[in-house]
């Protein structure tokens, strides 16, 4: 059990005895789209993600062929509009908001807690009907027109003037939020009330406290949205002045009400994905994390701060300058607990046997990516800077650091590395680290270049653009081709490995945790007694040693 | 052949002694006092007569401060006791008290922003 | 190999089955009432501490737009009746009342006594529902639904009408999300009406009551805040 590659850890053959886990338990299509399994309901919300991650993705491509060149010649700049927007909206209310929390959450956190599913099982399948429910509203939207106020809905454009489906896409995207609450709510209980004999809080996996920080984040945040949707939805529809200056209302106390939201929604996106980093780290450098009290507490200060800084988005929209210097020196205070997880992960690979499988790649590529990202934040928070480079690409950038070079290279790395725990199976090793080098490239090559084109003055949000940026747009267009292979090819070796890929045995990486003291994939009530916790976080002597004495030879 | 049997492991901790972390079995079974419930109703009736009553004074600006004031009061109240939170556990304050929190957060946020744009604010 | 199971204690097997364990409504996932018990309550209380987030956001926006336009405001406190608004406040917390005592008896397994109570509770929210239904139609009547295009003259300036229209915008949300929240919770009641005259609780298990105690009193809470701002201004 100290094997550096997977090629190397021992293998456990699993029974040839048929076994039943929560895959073969039932068939049949009601018995997944009625199930109760916590497991099940996240592969449900797996493909629905996959589903929207194309179609924000087909949007982000559009785009980019139209940026290839200067004018704007390819679509109009009512359906460019339209573009963006819903390029934000799936990818943020349909995606990256649920991604790692539905998915990943929901079918790893209750067995890393020992227990045999969440609080509440009804109302996490609940949670995936009212996010389709919302989601359908998203596609109707899309199919009958699209909405062109961007994914910020600001007013009162997006209440007053537009002439695209605003109502429904902000019904379907209050409707969304209450999935999100849903799923935090089971969550917070969860790891309240669930956890196994002996699992002390500060024995919980660092995946456990970031999940919990998100479901705190979640809970006090999205309500916020939702009245604010319902107070957009009520100007709209009966044309009064809520947030329209011309009926005596702010606009910009809209902007506050939907960045008091949108900002800790970042930190949504976020979170989960420094969960996954955490376990990553842990598993592939075999040590403890570096620091653990310091990363658990970085994951709550996260979450706190995260709620100080909203007004940092509204920094040239009128807001006064004192404000506007409280939340600037708010906003740099933030990235501090996000600082200190980048300097213990780091810490936690000095020195230590690393094994380079995919998973780490993708950690690797998170780590650098979101220290950009996130330096970057700060910039834009030093109230001199937005001046200069607010809405332009350089925020583009920014974000996009941080949501995809952050968020999404920490899901791809949960995958590849639950993916044997999920299904049973191991995914093919050299095609994955190929797709791992190839949005890693893809990424930067479409990204970087947009830091120096926005700080040169190309704004967000226009399709057509001064002709001196066209080069820089061209690499990114580029970019955004490979990085498009790097997203594919898993999806087509997934695929693959659900019936040609390795059997996988409880624990292919010899990693610590409860999810690996159980068969690939489990059964369907999680263990077959319940687990008493006995060590240390990532204490990998006495995991091994308490696997081994309760292994029958 | 795969033996499912449990084996006994002495160094695994028994259930009972890691139960620290959750409390088991038959729910609280505290149980508040019938005339607690109706002390709370009659000070709630008594505190909106004096709502009422107050408001048809002219305080100026101080009429909203006492009569959010009274509703704070009267919030904590309900809380309190018809919600049982007296009776509940550490967590249960700390969700009602991080709530308020946060929306104290909102006002106080807001109003740095309202405040000092040099609007006519009454 | 085989899979690797972790060991529980034994004595667990060999506990001697306590009321929970086969209690009809103990859920599977669950080890025993009170762990099931102690989830719901506080499932309960996150999900109320979201909803103060909730409203405490048009709240918010309330307060600015009141210190906005203070006069239009009192304006338009002035369009609503203070005194049905204070007899609806009495029935509330009547309600509240009724609702607290229904929780103590079905904690006491007092079927008959516990749906009385429920019984009243939605009578008196009832009222509560209907009067406000009476006071939407005097202002509807009176054209001061928002967006009504009777809104042009209302007051003595133009800048005034602005105001008591969007005082009167603020006042059909608030109060037309809380009766929504009444509504749903009328519905709730509805179906613990009928599971408490069926007889499924008792002091082993009555957290469906108490959860929905909680729901009750906190939509008490939202109108205890509402009517000094909506009717008192």
């Amino acid at each position: 059990m100290t094997s550096t590659t997977i090629e190397d850890a021992p293998f456990i053959e699993p029974s040839t005895k048929e076994r039943r886990n929560y895959l073969n338990d039932e068939y049949g299509v009601l018995s997944w789209l009625l199930t109760k399994d916590h497991k099940r309901i996240a592969i449900l919300y797996l493909f629905s993600v996959t589903i929207f991650f194309v179609v924000g993705g087909i949007f982000a491509f559009l785009m980019r062929l139209e940026l290839l060149t200067p004018e704007g010649d390819m679509f109009t700049s009512d359906t460019y509009n339209k573009l963006f927007s819903l390029h934000g909206i799936v990818m943020i209310f349909f995606f990256l908001i649920p991604a790692i929390p539905a998915v990943m959450g929901n079918f790893i956190l209750p067995i890393m807690l020992g227990a045999k599913d969440l609080a509440f099982p009804k109302l996490n399948l609940a949670s995936w009907y009212i996010y389709i429910i919302g989601a359908t509203f998203g596609v109707i939207v899309i199919i009958t027109g699209g909405v062109d106020t961007g994914w910020t809905f600001y007013t009162p454009y997006s209440t007053q003037y537009s002439n695209t489906k605003v109502f429904a896409t902000t019904l379907g995207a209050f409707i969304t939020g209450f999935s999100s609450i849903l799923t935090g709510l089971n969550f917070l209980v969860t790891i309240h009330r669930m956890r196994a004999p002996g699992l002390t809080w500060f024995r919980l996996p660092l995946f456990v406290w970031a999940m919990y920080a998100t479901s705190i984040v979640i809970m006090l945040a999205t309500p916020v949205l939702a009245i604010t949707l319902v107070m957009l939805m009520v100007e709209r529809a009966l044309g009064v002045g809520i947030f329209d200056p011309a009926l005596g209302g702010d606009p910009v106390l809209y902007q506050h009400m939907f960045w008091f939201y949108s900002h800790p929604a970042v930190y949504i996106m976020i979170l989960p994905g420094m969960a996954i980093i955490s376990e990553c780290v842990a598993a592939f450098t075999r040590k403890k994390v570096f620091g653990y009290k310091f990363v658990a507490f970085s994951s709550l200060a996260i979450a706190f701060l995260g709620f100080l800084v909203w007004a940092h988005h509204l920094f040239v929209a009128g807001i006064s300058v004192y404000s506007a210097l409280i939340f600037s020196f708010l906003s740099m205070c933030v990235a501090v607990p996000s600082a200190i997880k980048v300097f213990n992960w780091t810490a936690t690979m000095y020195k230590a046997s690393v094994s380079w499988n995919t998973p780490m790649l993708y950690v690797l590529g998170f780590i650098g990516l979101f220290t950009i990202g996130g330096v970057t934040g700060l910039f834009l928070g030093a109230l001199g800077v937005d001046i200069h480079v607010h809405d332009s690409y350089f925020v583009v950038a920014h974000f996009h650091y941080i949501m995809v070079g952050g968020t999404i290279m920490a899901y791809m790395a949960g995958l590849h590395y639950w993916w044997p725990k999920i299904t049973g199976r191991m995914y093919p090793e050299w095609w994955a680290r190929l797709s791992a080098l190839l949005v890693f490239v893809g990424f930067n090559l479409t990204f970087f270049p947009q830091f120096l084109v926005g700080y040169v003055g190309m704004p967000r949000r226009y399709h057509a653009y001064a002709p001196e940026f066209q080069v820089l747009n061209v690499l990114s267009t580029a970019g955004a081709t490979v990085l498009a292979m790097g997203y594919l090819l898993p999806m087509v070796y997934f695929a693959w490995s659900l019936k040609f890929g390795r059997k996988a045995g409880s624990n292919p990486w010899g990693a610590v945790g409860l999810e690996w003291a159980t068969t690939s994939p489990p059964p369907k009530e999680n263990f077959h007694e319940t687990p008493v916790v006995t060590w240390e976080a990532y204490d990998y002597p006495a995991f091994l040693k308490a696997m081994q004495e309760t292994q029958h030879v | 052949m795969r033996n499912t049997e449990t084996m006994t492991n002495p160094h695994v901790p028994t259930k009972t002694a890691e139960h620290a972390d959750h409390i088991g079995h038959a729910p609280a079974h505290h149980r508040s006092s019938l005339v607690s419930y109706f002390a709370v109703f009659i000070t709630l009736m008594v505190l909106t007569i004096v709502t009422v009553w107050v408001s048809r004074i002219d305080l100026g600006a101080m009429n909203t401060a006492v009569a959010m004031a009274i509703a704070i009061v009267k919030a904590t109240v309900v809380i309190l006791w018809f919600m049982h939170v007296i009776h509940s556990p550490r967590l249960t304050w700390i969700i009602v008290i991080a709530s308020f929190l946060w929306l104290a957060v909102m006002f106080v946020l807001f109003f740095a922003d309202y405040s000092t744009r040099g609007w006519p604010l009454s | 190999m085989s899979d690797v199971t972790l060991h529980h204690g034994a004595e667990h097997a060999a506990e001697p089955h306590e009321h929970g364990h086969h209690h009809p409504f103990l859920q599977h996932h669950f080890e025993d009432l009170g762990q099931q018990h102690e989830a719901s309550t506080l499932g309960m209380w996150f999900f109320v501490a979201q909803e103060i987030l909730f409203f405490g956001g048009v709240f918010c926006a309330y307060f600015v737009y009141r210190a906005m336009y203070h006069d239009a405001w009192k304006l338009g406190s002035h369009h609503q009746d203070w005194k049905i608004g204070a007899v609806n406040t009495i029935v509330l917390i009547g309600s509240s009342l009724t609702m607290a005592l229904a929780v103590w008896g079905a904690q006491a397994a007092k079927r008959k006594f516990t749906t009385l109570m429920l019984v009243l509770t939605l009578l008196l929210g009832g009222i509560f529902v209907g009067v406000k239904g009476y006071e939407y139609s005097v202002h509807i009547h009176h054209g001061l639904f928002p967006g009504a295009q009777t809104y042009t003259n209302l007051e003595s300036t133009p800048e005034l009408t602005r105001g008591v229209e969007l005082f009167m915008t603020f006042y059909f949300t608030m109060t037309g999300l809380h009766a929504l929240h009444m509504i749903i919770g009328a519905g709730l009641l509805l179906w613990f009406i009928k599971r408490t005259w069926r007889g499924d609780f008792g002091p082993e298990y009555y957290s469906p009551v108490e959860i929905m105690g909680l729901y009750w009193h906190f939509v008490d809470i939202v109108w205890i805040f509402l009517f000094p701002l909506l009717y008192l201004v």
